[in-house]
């Protein structure tokens, strides 16, 4: 069952059974159907507002477009001169020709498109953490610095793209700081420079905002135990820090990865359309819907769908044990313990 | 039993919503069948809308307040899409795509006509209806797909190239150059004097976007190539083809166009031209007004575009009317078109905000000529101009164009290889 | 040791000030720019000589509808917002609380479904839409903003309810208070800096969602922010009016900023108190 694998060296460490011993599971089993009875009802109750809500938004749209992915462009009667009222279809040929005929292209923008999300998650990662943990320090002014630190992301994408094609311009104020004029907007390096500069700017914020809310949950007492007990500043965040806020990491990180994958407006503003530097999956399949080919526009979209799903699963497969197995609550009460025995140890 | 699986299937793909199988088996008798285009009814009256981009200038709204109160049974809307051509047409698209009659009158870029027109998203247009034989016959031909009208032309554009006169005739230049080799030799006598220092001699709009495509079209058509034939198909590999990228890319190269050129859209090369870093600039008319009110005020003026052996010939732009197959009070549309059109609101359209008019006459009146001493020279450049590649798929024949020639700008690729790529590219794209 | 503080306190508003200057430093330049007069937008002078409100006028000329769309675009983000919050800190509560089978099938099943390309689910819903009677409505830009908006709502509160000890909450029930009456007693004012997060990023996500609200209007009283921005012009079809939309960009992210100013200790405060402490 999918629900009780855990990723090895998680949640069971420290509780005295390792996975797969035969007892724990066992046991569980019976607590579970105890428990189910009726916690399960209550769920259904829950979750299901949400996924009727979801199934009526998105599962439509995209069996919609799954099936579309396997009709090909009305073609021209060349006799009347008019493209015939209906598709072909076509199976999975959409398919082929995006990895066969115009496979080229298709991997440029999907090596482009992995790059992109490497580099800028990266570097968002590393900037979002350091902004969240200056922040969660106590300063005056906080409040009015955890606003403005907002801005970036409150910008509207394409508004963002705009004002740094302005700033990227041949003689625009990038140009006018380093005192050379590179012309960004061109074929090259720089262009994937650009795109990255502005998307780090833009989303670094995004995972400050909520590895910071991350931090403000944690109980101070975690950290003042673990500080009492001597362990130096590194320690502290590398130890303590760190896996407690790694859930709201995780999925900050998840998101932005997710949206970094399917990153269009700003490389197509920002650059231009087809500049092969920067052409990512998500304008390949506009530049295909917008020449009216729905079919392999959507055979693009399932593709990189497909790519982000696989992403998608690795992340819930990562945080398993903090975000869905019954491990999560578990850990929680691991860390707990850690707390509560450093504070015995420290009172004793 | 296998073919009627078949058949069905993508006709279920298209309508998708089953809703839609009503709507759409009621209109294909009516509209729906390609061969009886020709002969749609034009019935209906009242209230319609017009569709077009953003209005820069405000004098939309006054002719169509003037239509409505003329008929107030009729009414018109005006639906404003985005300011940026792309998505206007993606919008006009979506809406034909769910045959939607919330647009009734479309503004189209002259180079969408044929794709609006073979998809059977606008109607054939009685051409009885319009002034046809008084309007520059170039405009005219974009209105058309296969020969029959569908759409009728509302306002035109073509290149002009703006120099600076003050220069020229420092330099002991008579007049504006009439060639490429004229031009160049105007430049290197011009940069001799000592304000000219830093100056680049030509520009035009060579960033990869639309802008692109014109300005490699001219250059083509200007050194006696084509792009398309006359039959649409696609002779790009030829040598005097080769002779006008040559030329764009040679400059390149050679440092008469300027580096960053290749960033340039319309904006750039104005801002250029006017803080006194470029001699020659190909831009369309809307510049002269605003050229007028900058640094290089009064030492400048336009001529029609020079060429490989002489003038040399623009590409079109302006916007062309067209009746959405999907609405309804398609008589009132039809007249509205037609209002929209007429000369009178032409005249209007050019007084007051400056779009070139698809009537002869306007060119020579002698007193727009006085609020736009421009005319004259682009009435020549449009009566010389060629329009655009007409072909369906105009948005893969434009990208093709777009990346070949900016590789050879870039020196990424030799003219030849590029030509040759490109005649490849095309005549898969429009081969079907 | 004083000593050492002091460098740590330096070191700390050192830290401040990169993390404000990174946000800032472009953020100034749009705001430069849109005080910069037409003919001078060009400049690359650190201020605006002479300074214009040219461009602010221009966002506000009447023929824009620059208000309305404000006000549609906060009726929107607002309202999705407080849908999304409302159904995800359910799902959310279940997922973090809960013991049920499916539940990381049920996880995958609401990220995945915020990832299918919206280029490529625009054509269907608006085929749907045109059916439902639904084109010029607040609904149609409502429904769709929901697919991106509840699953990131969902998974944060997810995260944040773990957080939360159960121990408090089963004390709770002890004490005789029902599950809901703990959830919102406990669990949402310990949860607070994570729901005020969730919410902001929601809305923010929400109010700047371009697509769809352009494709599901067609009336100017209808449109968005960001759809009324795509539809500013230069004086004639090749300018870009650069300026105003920078004055647009300021006057859309501004109120958005200082409104989070404004709430967020009130917001915080009000969830907080009655926690536990």
């Amino acid at each position: 069952m999918a629900d009780t694998t855990l990723p090895p060296g998680t949640a069971l460490r420290g509780h005295g059974s390792t996975p797969g011993a035969p007892a724990a599971p066992a046991n569980r089993r019976r607590r579970t159907r105890r428990a189910t009875s009726g916690s399960a009802r209550m769920a259904v109750l829950l979750v299901s507002p949400t996924l009727l809500v979801l199934s009526v938004v998105v599962l439509y749209p995209t069996l919609m477009a799954l099936r579309e992915s396997l009709y090909g462009p009305k073609g021209l009667d060349p006799q009347t001169g008019f493209i015939r009222a209906t598709e072909p279809f076509v199976g999975l040929r959409n398919y082929a020709d995006v990895l066969g005929a115009a496979g080229d292209r298709f991997w440029n923008a999907f090596w482009n498109t992995t790059f992109f999300t490497v580099v800028t998650v990266g570097l968002e990662t590393l900037i979002g953490v350091a902004m969240a943990l200056i922040m969660h320090r106590a300063f005056r002014g906080r409040a009015l610095v955890r606003a403005g630190i907002l801005v970036p992301w409150a910008v509207p994408t394409a508004i963002s793209a705009l004002l740094w094609r302005w700033i990227f311009n041949s003689d625009g104020v990038a140009n006018a700081l380093i005192g050379r004029q590179i012309l960004w907007t061109t074929e090259g390096f720089h262009a994937k420079v650009a795109v990255i500069v502005a998307e780090v700017w833009k989303t670094a914020p995004f995972i400050g905002l909520l590895v910071l809310a991350g931090l403000q949950v944690i109980p101070q007492e975690v950290y003042e135990a673990a500080r009492i007990d001597g362990a130096g500043a590194l320690r502290r965040f590398w130890h303590v820090t760190l896996p407690l806020v790694k859930p709201a990491l995780l999925v900050a990180v998840l998101f932005r990865c997710l949206d970094a994958l399917r990153m269009f407006d700003l490389p197509y503003i920002l650059v231009g359309a087809q500049k092969n530097s920067v052409e990512t999956l998500s304008m390949l399949a506009q530049n295909e819907a917008s020449n009216v080919r729905f079919g392999p526009a959507s055979a693009y979209a399932v593709l990189l769908f497909l790519y982000v799903l696989l992403i998608a699963f690795a992340f819930v497969r990562l945080l398993g044990t903090d975000l869905v197995g019954d491990g999560g609550a578990r850990k929680t009460r691991g860390t707990r313990r850690f707390s509560l025995s450093r504070r015995t140890e420290v009172t004793a | 039993m296998k073919t009627r699986t078949i058949r069905a299937l993508p006709c279920a793909a298209t309508l998708v919503a089953a809703g839609l199988l009503l709507t759409a088996c009621g209109s294909s008798g009516g509209s729906g069948s390609g061969e009886q285009a020709g002969s749609t009814s034009f019935e209906g009256r009242g209230p319609i809308t017009y569709v077009a981009g953003k209005d820069t200038t405000g004098v939309v709204p006054k002719v169509i307040d003037r239509w409505n109160k003329l008929h107030p049974k009729e009414k018109v809307t005006f639906v404003q899409l985005p300011t940026d051509a792309d998505s206007q047409r993606q919008q006009m698209i979506q809406n034909a795509e769910t045959k939607s009659d919330a647009y009734t009158v479309l503004s189209l870029d002259v180079v969408w006509t044929s794709e609006f027109a073979a998809h059977q998203w606008i109607d054939r247009l009685p051409e009885q209806r319009f002034p046809l034989g008084r309007m520059l016959k170039p405009v005219v031909e974009t209105a058309k797909y296969r020969g029959a009208l569908y759409a009728a032309p509302a306002s035109s554009d073509g290149g002009l190239l703006y120099y600076r006169s003050d220069l020229l005739k420092k330099a002991g230049v008579s007049g504006p150059p009439a060639t490429w080799s004229q031009m160049k030799a105007d430049c290197a006598k011009v940069e001799k004097l000592p304000e000219a220092k830093g100056m680049s001699c030509y520009a035009g709009q060579f960033q990869k976007y639309e802008g692109l495509t014109v300005n490699f079209a001219e250059a083509v058509d200007s050194a006696g190539g084509v792009v398309t034939d006359a039959d649409g198909r696609p002779d790009v590999d030829t040598p005097a083809a080769r002779k006008g990228l040559d030329f764009l890319a040679g400059a390149v190269k050679d440092g008469t166009i300027p580096k960053e050129a290749v960033t340039y859209q319309e904006e750039d090369g104005r801002r250029a031209f006017q803080s006194g870093k470029l001699v020659f600039l190909r831009n369309w008319p809307y510049m002269y007004a605003l050229a007028g009110k900058s640094k290089v005020a009064g030492r400048f003026a336009v001529a029609p575009l020079p060429g490989l052996n002489g003038p040399g010939s623009s590409s079109l732009g302006g916007h062309n009317l067209a009746l959405s197959s999907f609405a309804r009070n398609k008589a009132t549309a039809l007249d509205f078109m037609k209002f929209f059109s007429s000369e009178d609101s032409a005249g209007t359209f050019l007084k007051e905000a400056s779009l070139a008019p698809p009537y002869t006459r306007l060119y020579d009146e002698p007193s727009l000529v006085e609020q736009y001493p421009y005319l004259p020279v682009l009435k020549q450049s449009v009566l010389h101009a060629v329009p655009r590649p007409r072909v369906v798929n105009y948005g893969d024949v434009t990208s093709a164009v777009q990346q070949e020639a900016y590789a050879a700008l870039t020196g990424a690729k030799s003219s030849a290889q590029a030509l040759k790529d490109l005649q490849s590219a095309l005549q898969k794209s429009t081969g079907q | 040791m004083t000593h050492r503080l002091k460098w740590r306190n330096a070191l700390l508003y050192a830290g401040v000030a990169a993390v404000v200057a990174y946000c800032l430093a472009p953020f100034y330049w749009m705001l430069v720019s849109s005080l910069r007069r037409t003919s001078d937008i060009f400049d690359t002078s650190l201020l605006p000589a002479p300074v214009s409100l040219e461009n602010y006028r221009a966002v506000f000329d009447p023929s824009q509808g620059f208000t309305r769309a404000l006000l549609n675009s906060l009726v929107v983000a607002g309202v999705t917002t407080a849908l999304a919050l409302l159904l995800a800190t359910f799902t959310a509560y279940a997922m973090a609380r809960l013991r049920f089978r499916f539940k990381r099938l049920i996880l995958t099943v609401i990220i995945a479904t915020s990832m299918f390309p919206v280029v490529s689910i625009v054509v269907p819903l608006l085929k749907l839409f045109t059916d439902m009677g639904w084109i010029n409505t607040y609904q149609a830009m409502i429904v769709p903003s929901m697919s991106f908006a509840l699953p990131l709502a969902v998974w944060n509160l997810t995260t944040f309810f773990r957080q939360m000890p159960d121990e408090l909450e089963h004390a709770a029930m002890i004490d005789g208070c029902s599950r809901g009456q703990a959830f919102r007693r406990i669990i949402v004012p310990l949860a607070a800096p994570g729901i005020f997060t969730t919410a902001i990023i929601t809305f923010i996500a929400a109010w700047n969602e371009f697509l769809i609200a352009l494709s599901m209007t067609n009336k100017s009283a209808m449109q968005t922010a960001p759809v009324a921005i795509s539809k500013f012009s230069g004086a004639t079809q090749f300018e870009t009016p650069f300026g105003s939309q920078m004055a647009a960009g300021v006057l859309v992210t501004v109120p958005l900023v200082v409104m989070v100013l404004l709430f967020q200790r009130r917001i915080v405060a009000g969830l907080t108190a009655g926690a536990a402490k």
